[in-house]
């Protein structure tokens, strides 16, 4: 008896499991599809997150929230924003997934990443 | 002369040539010029909040140039809303010094970002100035979006690689360096081989005992790395200069004085003609430093260099522009 009712809540959370994972999937897939955004903040001479982790095919809006000009360039040559004055933004789509490090060219110190799933 | 005295670093603990004097100091100071007076080869440099102080011995010498820097043309956020005003105060402090400076040196970031106007208008303000010679490196934001191409054209005409070069005025060498070009992630200011190899041969030939006066934008040495203020190969450009008896380092760039003494090597940072930064480590970034506007000026500043035959210092001042 005893082990028929471990026996049965396994199965209780198994099935709780493959539910959730279940709904998982399927919110995932129409925000896929919507073309996801996100955004990195320019402040204090950081970049903020300083590791964004997004979808295939998300596009990333870089702000300067600073006082001073920022740059977003990334250090294999993949993409490079013109100079960020106050304000100043930067879009770019990641359609490939991989690990995007980048850097201000005129503030070197400042460096973040992308990472693409 | 010995009144100056007091304000060479006494106490540098922590070898960083900074002590809480020297800190304070520098705080009251930046954002100002700087005097320079070489004597004898040595540079001693005075803020030029304390010109009053000055007296004739230490203006005088065979050369006297004034140096600034940083004067960010364009900038217009609260931290000075006017720095056509205060670069223009800078200019007026200058034609007030009892003896003319020869020429002037800006150590970069003549622009906030890299606009013709903006070179124009300091071109223009600098046409008021006595010395009718201005010698410039470039700072970061003078080389903004085309890799120093409108900055060599303006200011660099005869200049190698990226704009570095070399020039003798009564028996003073002066070597300009640009450390802000091809910068990499997670690094500081870079000189790179070219321009190091160039150094080594410009020096070469020349007698130990000439005085040597090198001037880029970003610290040849290491004031604070966390901010990005010090450059990668400075180590290697130094020891070039190492068999000369007197070496005299001037940057800008962190908008604030501060000075080191490594045997005969004197480094000296000015102040900014624009707006103060934060002593390091001292505010979350080096972002630009708001003080009350009836104190801007106390922080803001020229460098006055003078050198003296036969004595063994530049004499440097730095004077604010309150």
């Amino acid at each position: 008896m005893r082990r028929s009712v471990f026996t049965a809540s396994l199965a209780l959370a198994v099935l709780i499991a493959g539910a959730l994972q279940a709904a998982k999937t399927v919110s995932a897939q129409p925000h896929q599809a919507q073309a996801s955004t996100a955004e990195v903040k320019i402040d204090n001479f950081s970049f903020g997150p300083q590791t964004l982790t997004v979808a295939v095919g998300t596009t990333v809006t870089f702000v300067n929230h600073d006082d001073i000009p920022h740059t977003v360039v990334s250090t294999d040559g993949v993409f490079k924003s013109k100079v960020l004055d106050t304000d100043d933004k930067f879009v770019y789509t990641f359609s490939k997934a991989g690990t995007f490090p980048y850097f201000c060219s005129i503030h070197p110190k400042m460096t973040g990443k992308v990472v693409v799933q | 002369m010995a009144k100056k005295e007091k304000d060479i670093i006494q106490h540098d603990h922590n070898h960083d040539g900074v002590d809480r004097r020297g800190f304070l100091k520098c705080m009251a100071w930046a954002g100002t010029g700087a005097f320079c007076v070489i004597q004898g080869g040595v540079l001693k440099s005075y803020s030029l909040s304390r010109l009053s102080e000055i007296g004739p011995s230490e203006a005088a010498g065979e050369l006297s140039f004034v140096q600034i820097s940083d004067s960010h043309m364009g900038f217009n956020k609260p931290a000075n809303p006017d720095v056509v005003g205060t670069l223009k105060a800078a200019v007026d402090k200058i034609n007030a010094l009892s003896r003319q400076p020869e020429f002037m040196l800006h150590t970069g970031d003549i622009s906030h970002l890299s606009k013709p106007e903006e070179f124009d208008t300091v071109d223009q303000i600098l046409k008021g100035a006595g010395p009718k010679d201005t010698f410039f490196v470039p700072g970061e934001h003078d080389v903004l979006n085309d890799d120093g191409k409108m900055f060599r054209e303006r200011y660099a005409k005869n200049a190698k690689g990226d704009g570095w070069y070399s020039f003798d005025k009564k028996g003073v060498h002066f070597v300009g360096l640009v450390n802000v070009m091809n910068l990499k992630a997670g690094g500081l200011g870079t000189l790179g081989h070219d321009q190091l190899e160039w150094l080594e041969s410009d020096v070469k030939s020349l007698k130990h005992s000439t005085p040597i006066v090198v001037f880029a934008h970003i610290p040849l040495w290491s004031v604070y790395p966390e901010w990005g203020w010090g450059t990668e190969d400075s180590a290697q450009a130094l020891s070039y200069l190492k068999k000369f008896g007197s070496v005299t380092v001037l940057n800008g760039h962190i908008h604030q004085i501060m000075q080191k003494v490594e045997g005969n090597v004197t480094f000296h940072t000015a102040c900014s003609t624009a707006f103060p930064q934060p002593a390091p480590g001292t505010a979350p970034s080096p972002g630009p430093m708001k003080v009350p506007a009836d104190q801007l000026r106390s922080v803001l500043g020229i460098t006055d260099v003078n050198h003296v035959q036969g004595k063994q210092a530049l004499a440097v001042v730095d004077s604010s522009l309150a």
